[in-house]
């Protein structure tokens, strides 16, 4: 049966304030699952906690909204107990840069065939306003008391320094693009993240849609090559993470998008079939039932006071 | 003395000490390998500093004619590699037992062991005499007392019989733990076969290795005579008997019901468990060491909610990082189960040493109301038993189980008949014949509380899983009547899995018809029965504190005492809210050391002859 795009499409409408960046988000992820043709139920969302975690609930696949952080480890126990499913992990800044930072930083060492969608709007949306990991030092958008006096992290520097393979940042509101990263990211093989910078009408005041349009650019349309080849040189790999660092901080008049690294590595599911006979094909969600006494005895046999 | 009548020993038990690192583990392994060879039940219990090397650690290990569960406080044999073991457990040989030990070692005065605490001093000093004591002074009360003595020089030992087999100095060093190992059992008259073999097995992987230490061994029973009156014989054949600890058992367990993926963070004593199945990938369970807790518990069960049999094992302090995703399991109906490993608490509390702290922190962990099992393991035996129990029920009724065991349990190595792995059926739980289109998983329409459940990926249907309340298919709700709905039907199954469980699996009695009942869980039971050989004691071990069994008729007009490894007398507590009854007696322990059958036949000696007050506190231990 041919799948169409309404496929993708549950059948609750969100409850999402108007104009929020979260449409845009969840239509550039149902667009990408269509064009790739993955079934909706060999695709699995998990979320964690706040308004972007919500999206799961409107996307016709497997929808797990998890707990505030956690759709990380959630989404990897999914994917390495049965890794012939599309495995999509999502979380707002603060879920992931926030609460579940520690998980952002496991998951790239470890680069699990899986993609990681950052919904960053710099503010915590739920709970009112509340500033954000990603909201910059000294902004103060209205819902906040006092300019903010923390700092920001850069999920992409970050990113890159956990080891991910596959970083990018995509704009809510430029849906057709966010698409195709989205579909990029699905296609590489191991782990994938995309940054998706996104206003809050509610309460971020101060990066709207009207302050993103003017600034946000394409880096791959503008020349930038992302690929980074295993057999690459020292210097030449060096020279890369150089443009990659420059154009991983820059912010201002100038906001750029698009796949700004991508390597290769095995990923988690290679690296545990060196060891594990037969995994992936072995994996515990889809193996057939059987064997599990002869596994036990087989443990026995070592614990045998005599040969 | 060779014509001389030894009389044959029923029971006899060997203490190994020195530093931490130094291999004394080899060698309590080597002693009861050689041992369980010659028939004998071996048991071996292992205490240690949370340190990776130089701080006092001993084993002990039982031989037996019959399995054991339990260990004395006094030795048969104490062999001391260092001064620091003479100084700590010179006062624990029997009458009649004996000491090996280093005349030099014993030569130093008390003050110049660099590793004993200063609490320890105090105690040993005052012990002693007070000052700083000479260690060599206080023997002669000792030998005195009719410990006997031999002074056996073990490291020049060591260097001496590698040297007359053609080992270099450092080589030969090494080898002190067979020294001590041969050396022990050559004064005991015990033959040099079985050593031989358990050297030949211990070394399997590196033959060198192996040739030298048995070259080692055979000349250590050259030189060393055999005491005139220890006679250590084999006693039969160790036939299909295995050598395992509980966090092996556990595992086993796990795996014979089906096990797929364990997700860890490294924590003592519970990580001996993943650890092992990591070492085993014939298990054919994936693995994972992750960043923290949170991560572990939740990759556990994203791994459910796609299929696979979960677990996970951690100790305190990871437990209580876990309990907001306990609660997750508990809401999402997530299969899950938790080996609760306890140790010493609170906070970091005694990591390396045992407790039964976590009773009430295990039935309460988590925020709201929600289903969940909790048993707890009493022996090696149990654990297998009940660590597949945990994950079939858990598979059935779709909720977390609390697998309770300890440190005592999780690190004490016993010989045992081979676990019955054919009996254990893996429970599929209720699945759903066919699903097509949006999948109601939280389906109302549910025996027993449990929904017929698809794994998420199953083709060609769909379903959402979510934190927060939710209607049949897993959307978010705040209807109050589906609230009320989903509570009853999750809170049905405790019912349901009380049933299927049957009382015999709930608890398990020993004498119930005696007027005096102590009640235990855990691993006090085989202490407890062992301390109450002879004595008119009954006793019941609880094996499932929630859903708790009922107990009414059986402890009706009874005496009660409860034992437990916990200052509050948690269990305790748990008795008197399920069942009305306050024990009579509660006799508890939390130095972190386990019961000694001395210790406990005394509390319970002083519970018939009316002496004892309602809380005693046992206090053995080094």
């Amino acid at each position: 049966m041919e799948l169409k795009l309404a496929d993708y499409k549950s059948d609750l409408a969100p409850d999402w304030c108007p104009g929020c960046g979260d449409y845009g988000i969840l239509s550039a992820l149902q667009t990408a699952l269509y064009k790739l043709g993955i079934e909706p139920s060999r695709a699995v969302l998990v979320s964690g906690i706040g308004c972007s975690a919500k999206t799961v609930h409107y996307a016709a696949t497997y929808g797990i909204h998890t707990l505030h952080g956690r759709p990380l480890p959630v989404a990897q126990g999914v994917k390495l107990a049965n890794p012939e499913l599309t495995v999509i992990a999502m979380a707002g800044d603060g879920d992931g840069m926030g609460i579940g930072a520690g998980h952002f930083v496991g998951v790239g060492r470890r680069n699990p065939d899986l993609l990681y969608l950052i919904f960053n709007n710099e503010v915590y949306g739920m709970t009112k306003g509340q500033a954000s990991p990603t909201l910059e030092l000294g902004a103060q958008p209205k819902s906040l008391a006092r300019p903010n006096i923390q700092s920001k992290v850069n999920p992409l520097m970050l990113a890159f320094a956990s080891g991910f393979t596959f970083i990018a940042r995509g704009y809510a509101y430029d849906v057709k693009n966010l698409a195709r990263l989205i579909q990029q990211g699905l296609e590489h093989r191991g782990l994938a993240m995309i940054d998706v910078l996104q206003p809050c009408p509610t309460y971020n005041n101060l990066h709207t849609r009207e302050w993103f349009a003017p600034r946000v650019y394409d880096i791959n349309a503008a020349g930038y090559d992302p690929r980074v080849p295993r057999d690459m040189s020292d210097a030449e790999r060096a020279e890369r993470m150089a443009r990659f660092t420059l154009k991983a901080t820059e912010w201002g008049e100038r906001i750029p998008t698009g796949v700004f690294w991508q390597a290769e590595l095995p990923s988690f599911e290679e690296r545990l079939g060196e060891f594990l006979p037969g995994y992936p094909k072995t994996a515990p969600a889809t193996r057939p039932p059987g064997g599990e006494a002869e596994r036990a005895r087989a443990l026995m046999r070592g614990h045998r006071v005599a040969e | 003395m060779g014509g001389m009548e030894r009389p044959a020993l029923d029971d006899f038990t060997w203490r190994v000490g020195g530093p931490q690192g130094s291999g004394i583990e080899t060698a309590a392994t080597l002693f009861a390998q050689a041992l369980a060879r010659g028939g004998w039940w071996v048991s071996a219990r292992r205490e240690y500093h949370s340190n990776i090397m130089g701080r006092h650690s001993y084993l002990d290990v039982r031989a037996s004619r019959r399995p054991t569960r339990a260990f004395f406080e006094r030795v048969n044999l104490l062999a001391a590699l260092d001064a620091e073991t003479l100084a700590r457990h010179l006062n624990e040989i029997q009458p009649g037992g004996v000491l090996v030990y280093d005349p030099d070692a014993a030569r130093r005065p008390l003050s110049k062991l660099a590793m004993l605490d200063g609490a320890a001093y105090k105690r040993i000093s005052a012990a002693l005499g007070g000052g700083d004591p000479v260690l060599e002074r206080a023997l002669e009360h000792y030998r005195a007392g009719g410990v006997r003595l031999v002074p056996l020089a073990l490291e020049p030992l060591a260097r001496e019989v590698g040297e007359a087999v053609g080992a270099d100095a450092l080589t030969a060093k090494k080898t002190l733990n067979t020294v001590a190992v041969a050396a022990s059992l050559a004064l005991l008259g015990y033959p040099l076969e079985f050593l031989d073999a358990a050297l030949a097995a211990q070394f399997a992987a590196k033959p060198r290795v192996a040739e030298l230490n048995r070259k080692v061994a055979a000349e250590v029973y050259r030189r060393v005579e055999p005491l005139a009156d220890a006679g250590l014989e084999p006693i039969g054949s160790p036939g299909e008997r295995i050598y395992v600890n509980g966090s092996h058992a556990s595992a086993m367990g796990k795996v014979a019901a089906g096990l797929g993926f364990m997700s860890y963070y490294p924590i003592t004593p519970a990580t001996d468990e993943p650890f092992y199945l990591e070492a085993h990938p014939e298990s054919g369970v994936v693995v994972v060491q992750v960043e923290d807790e949170l991560a572990a518990v939740n990759m556990a069960i994203g791994a459910s909610m796609a299929g696979a049999r979960a677990a996970l094992t951690t100790s305190g302090p990871g437990f209580a990082l876990m309990t907001e995703a306990l609660g997750f399991a508990g809401l999402t109906e997530t299969p899950l189960v938790v080996s609760l490993y306890q140790r010493g608490g609170p906070s970091t509390g005694l990591p390396t040493r045992t407790e039964q702290g976590d009773l009430r922190f295990a039935l309460g962990a988590g925020h709201g109301d929600y289903p969940r099992a909790v048993l707890a393991s009493a022996s090696v035996e149990d654990t297998f038993a009940d660590a597949a129990l945990a994950m079939n029920a858990a598979a059935r009724f779709q909720l977390p189980v609390v697998h309770l065991m300890d440190k005592y349990l999780a690190s004490t190595t016993r010989t045992v008949e081979p676990f019955d792995a054919g009996a254990v059926e893996p429970d599929p739980g209720v699945v759903a014949e066919a699903a097509e289109g949006v999948f109601p998983r939280f389906s109302l329409a549910a025996e027993g509380g449990v929904s017929p459940r698809i794994p998420v990926g199953t083709p060609g249907a769909g379903y959402w899983i979510t934190s927060d309340e939710h209607d049949e298919v897993g959307h978010i709700t705040e209807d109050p009547e589906l609230r009320d709905a989903m509570m009853e039907k999750r809170a049905a199954k405790i019912e349901a899995l009380r049933e299927w469980l049957g009382p015999e699996k709930m608890y398990r009695t020993h004498n119930p018809e005696a007027e005096t009942l102590v009640l235990g869980w855990g691993s006090t039971e085989g202490v407890a029965l062992e301390a109450m050989e002879g004595l008119d004691l009954g006793y019941v071990q609880v094996r499932f504190l929630l859903p708790f069994p009922d107990l009414g008729a059986l402890l009706e007009d009874k005496r009660l005492v409860v034992l437990e490894y916990n200052q509050s007398g948690q269990f305790a507590r748990l008795l008197t809210q399920e069942t009305g009854r306050k024990p009579d007696h509660l006799i508890v322990k939390y130095n972190g050391r386990p019961m000694t059958i001395e210790e406990v036949r005394a509390a319970f000696e002083a519970v018939l002859s009316g002496e004892a007050g309602a809380y005693t506190v046992l206090r053995a231990g080094v």
